[in-house]
């Protein structure tokens, strides 16, 4: 079971975040090709970082909490799971204070550079 | 580069993204910052228990405090740490937040999923945001 440690943060911080869209109606799930798009350059760019600190020692993982499985440059897979679970959070956030608020992003319908 | 100087580079590079390459210019937001004071929150309790419990361990040679212990856990604060995790910590996280909002708002900009929008809250939730 301690190897889903690590994965087992990700899963809290997505079901910490689900009353967002369900309750302040975020909709980030519900655009889905936005998301996805919006999600690939980060995973690839902070696992190019992760790879780099990995072979440089920067930082360990302790093997006993993660899953043991491991992807490019030894990076393992819960990184690429992190990669993906904080953007959407993050993501969850702005749109929840933009249900609640209103507050401008940039985004907005009839706004275009 | 250690840890340090590639947080540091990364910080500048994400806001000459944010200013000047895709110009979201959200650090000038104030739903910028609001969002990121929420996240820095839960950044420190998820972060502290990754690098609590040393499911994450770092080198001394790359940051600027001293190596996660290897028999207990290292200081809540200080040694250049807070809440566990290498202060660096923030300059990654400050990355990789900042990186994912713009290019989420880029996105939509250009027209892509902007709708459907966020909002309004479900009535109850609604009620309650107008009674405070």
């Amino acid at each position: 079971m301690s190897h889903f440690a690590y994965l087992a943060v990700l899963v809290g911080c997505l079901i910490g975040t689900a009353g967002l869209e369900i309750f302040l109606r975020t909709r980030v799930y519900r655009r889905p090709v936005r998301l996805i798009a919006t999600i690939i350059p980060v995973v690839v760019i902070f696992t190019l970082w992760d790879i780099y600190a990995i072979k440089s020692g920067h930082w360990t993982f302790d093997p006993r909490f993660v899953t043991g499985i491991e992807t490019v440059g030894n990076v393992p897979l819960d990184e690429i799971f992190f990669f993906i679970v904080i953007p959407i959070c993050a993501i969850l956030t702005l749109e929840a204070i933009r249900s609640a608020r209103n507050w401008l992003v940039g985004d907005e319908v009839g706004t275009n550079e | 580069m250690t840890y340090t100087e590639i947080g540091l580079l990364s910080v500048i590079a994400v806001v000459i993204c944010d200013m000047y390459i895709f110009r979201t210019r959200l650090i000038r937001r104030r739903i910028f910052w609001a969002s990121y004071a929420i996240i820095i929150f839960f950044q420190l309790v998820t972060n502290g228990i990754l690098t609590g419990f040393r499911i994450v361990r770092y080198d001394a040679d790359a940051i600027i405090g001293g190596s996660t212990p290897t028999k207990h856990a290292p200081a809540f604060i200080g040694d250049g740490r807070l809440v566990f995790a290498p202060i660096e910590d923030l300059l990654f996280g400050f990355s990789l937040v900042l990186l994912t909002l713009i290019l989420w708002v880029w996105h939509g900009k250009n027209g892509l999923q902007r709708q459907p929008v966020s909002g309004p809250p479900v009535a109850k939730v609604a009620k309650l945001l107008r009674s405070k």
